[in-house]
């Protein structure tokens, strides 16, 4: 059976200044897959992820998500795909001045016509989901950095999005809480069929979730393929990744 | 095709039951099964679920009271979704209470109070530390109370100037136009030298300093202290005080009479000109009144007052630095407290000075 591309990119490059930070880079991303992009610090992970999301502008290329070519698009037709992704922020990027339980809220207050009590039932499962059941009504300065990450994750599922991205999820966490987050990815991505975009470094987590890899090195595409494919890729930096991470 | 139908009291739900069609289904549900009595909810015909269409189908148990056990003929998939989604297993949090006008009120005394004690320890520690500090400068980075001179005073000479130009300009045309209706243009030296030396120099420049000083001081102070530079310095032994604050210190005690004598400066050169250009007044006349209508008094007072609105301001602002909370947002929070509490500060020290001192 033929796999549904969700995103694609298509010879993109981006600049910081002069400094070409992508460059040429065409991947494919498929519908119901974990996709992890890999790379050492600086290689431009977070600026692709960012350039797909149109928080930067790319210099030149296509980036393509549910078919349609987002340069194309205007502000309220990209409004409607960004409703039907969400994103997992390094630092959660939570809204510090409301609660959790409002941040939550905010995308079902504003993008959805449901009830009070159906809101108030999602927004207690989403956190439920994540674990975060005490923390409900507390406000961002009051959680540690990994229920930060958490109560972020829930409002990034707010809108039951078909895309997700992370961005250095597992990061900060202890391995148990690794585990867990790995666990609901797993979790999304089974039974909501949903795909998953995330840049990590953390070989673990890796191993157990990822369907893709992405790898980049120095701005350029070394690898795209699964897992298996990457260990015997016969690409020095690639390999490497995995050996020295491997224990 | 979604919908939703009652038979022998079983609702039977079908389609995709997501996030993007639950709103029509809940509407269709209000409209026509509200009322009705339902024993069981059958979801054979059920496509897809997600989260939001877990959510809602608790909702109709709930409103049914009925139990998951009454949820019949779902997938293996769905039934799957519906355990991970469930909110069956959430341990309920209440929302807290907001507390009573009493407690409220009584709150805010308590921590204006301990605010105040804590104001007056930093307060303390920062003079004290000022003063050991002039005879030893071990604790402090070298050149930080110039590095800071040029901060707080050199860079704020520009604005100073403007605003003190600007009032001078305009407290001579207004006072000058009432003056000139009884003949006594000439007076205008004496009242804006009493004016401007005495109130507006210090006042504007102190204003001045607050919003712009005092501000730059407690948002590098809050950031240093959410950035752990602060534990930083004290893990390596050195006083946060000394390290960061007394340079501040000395270097406001510095430069703020200077400012308020270049403000005082500029606005009676201010005044100077619309009194000789435009009230007729003798330049020598308006000279040697403005200096003769002072006492050395005057000018003691405005020196003292000069240097109570200077420590205010730093000590203010270092304090609502050290106790910032919570990143960021902490950061903005407190510097705006700052600008805030170091203005009305230094107004009512005015006051307090124009009533001692008439």
């Amino acid at each position: 059976m033929k796999k549904e591309i969700i995103i694609k990119t298509t010879n993109l490059v981006a600049k910081y200044g002069d400094k070409i930070v992508l460059d040429g880079i065409s991947v494919e991303m498929y519908k119901g897959e974990v996709t992890v992009i890999l790379g050492t610090s600086g290689c431009g992970k977070t600026t692709l992820l960012k350039n797909i999301l149109r928080m930067y502008q790319p210099y030149s290329g296509k980036v393509e998500i549910f078919g349609k070519d987002v340069s194309d698009l205007d502000e309220d037709q990209f409004n409607e795909i960004l409703k039907r992704t969400g994103m997992l922020f390094q630092n959660g990027a939570l809204l510090n001045s409301i609660t959790v339980y409002d941040n939550v809220s905010i995308p079902l207050e504003q993008h959805t016509d449901l009830p009070r009590d159906i809101i108030d039932r999602i927004i207690k499962t989403k956190l439920h989901l994540v674990n975060l059941d005490h923390a409900v009504y507390l406000t961002p300065s009051e959680l540690s950095g990994g229920m930060k990450k958490r109560a972020a994750l829930a409002r990034a599922l707010a809108l039951e999005p078909e895309i997700v991205f992370f961005d250095e999820p597992s990061a900060g966490l202890d391995p148990i809480t690794s585990a867990d987050l790995d666990k609901l990815i797993i979790n999304l991505k089974n039974q909501l069929n949903m795909s998953l975009v995330i840049v990590t470094h953390e070989l673990a987590s890796i191993h157990r979730i990822a369907d893709r890899i992405v790898f980049l090195h120095k701005g350029k595409l070394l690898f795209t393929g699964t897992l298996p494919e990457a260990k015997k890729s016969g690409i020095p930096q690639v390999e490497e990744f995995f050996e020295i991470g491997s224990f | 095709m979604n919908k939703i139908s009652l038979k022998d009291q079983t609702l039977y739900i079908s389609g995709k039951i997501v996030i993007v069609t639950i709103s029509d289904l809940l509407k269709e549900w209000e409209r026509n099964y509200l009322k009705e009595t339902v024993a069981k909810i059958d979801i054979k015909e059920v496509e897809a679920i997600d989260g939001a269409g877990v959510s809602f189908i608790e909702t109709l148990i709930d409103k049914y009271s009925l139990t998951a056990n009454d949820l019949q003929n779902g997938t293996e998939s769905i039934m799957r979704s519906i355990e991970i989604f469930s909110s069956a297993k959430i341990q309920t949090t209440e929302k807290p209470k907001a507390d009573n006008i009493f407690v409220k009120t009584g709150e805010a005394f308590f921590s204006f109070l301990n605010q105040f004690i804590d104001g007056l320890y930093l307060a303390s520690d920062t003079i004290w530390w000022s003063i050991t500090g002039l005879l030893n400068k071990k604790g402090r980075r070298k050149g930080s109370v110039i590095e800071q001179a040029i901060v707080i005073g050199l860079d704020a000479m520009p604005i100073v100037a403007l605003l003190s130009f600007v009032i001078g300009f305009i407290l001579t045309l207004q006072s000058g136009m009432q003056l000139q209706k009884f003949g006594a243009n000439v007076y205008i030296a004496d009242l804006l030298s009493i004016s401007i030396v005495r109130e507006m120099g210090p006042l504007i420049t102190a204003i001045i300093i607050a919003g712009r000083s005092g501000s730059a001081i407690a948002s590098e102070i809050a950031t240093m202290k959410v950035t752990e530079e602060i534990d930083a310095l004290k893990m390596m032994a050195l006083n946060p005080v000394k390290y960061v604050i007394v340079p501040k210190f000395h270097a406001i005690t510095l430069t703020m009479p200077l400012l308020v004598a270049f403000s005082i400066l500029i606005s009676m050169g201010a005044g100077l000109i619309i009194s000789v250009g435009f009230l007729d007044v003798a330049l020598e006349v308006f000279v040697s009144r403005s200096i003769n209508i002072l006492a050395v008094k005057d000018v003691l007072i405005t020196l003292a007052k000069t240097i109570c609105f200077s420590w205010l301001i730093v000590i203010i602002g270092a304090y609502y630095g050290m106790k910032v909370t919570g990143g960021a947002e902490g950061v903005g929070k407190a510097t705006t407290s700052s600008v805030v509490t170091s203005i009305f500060a230094v107004i009512l020290a005015d006051a307090a000075f124009s009533l001692i001192y008439l």
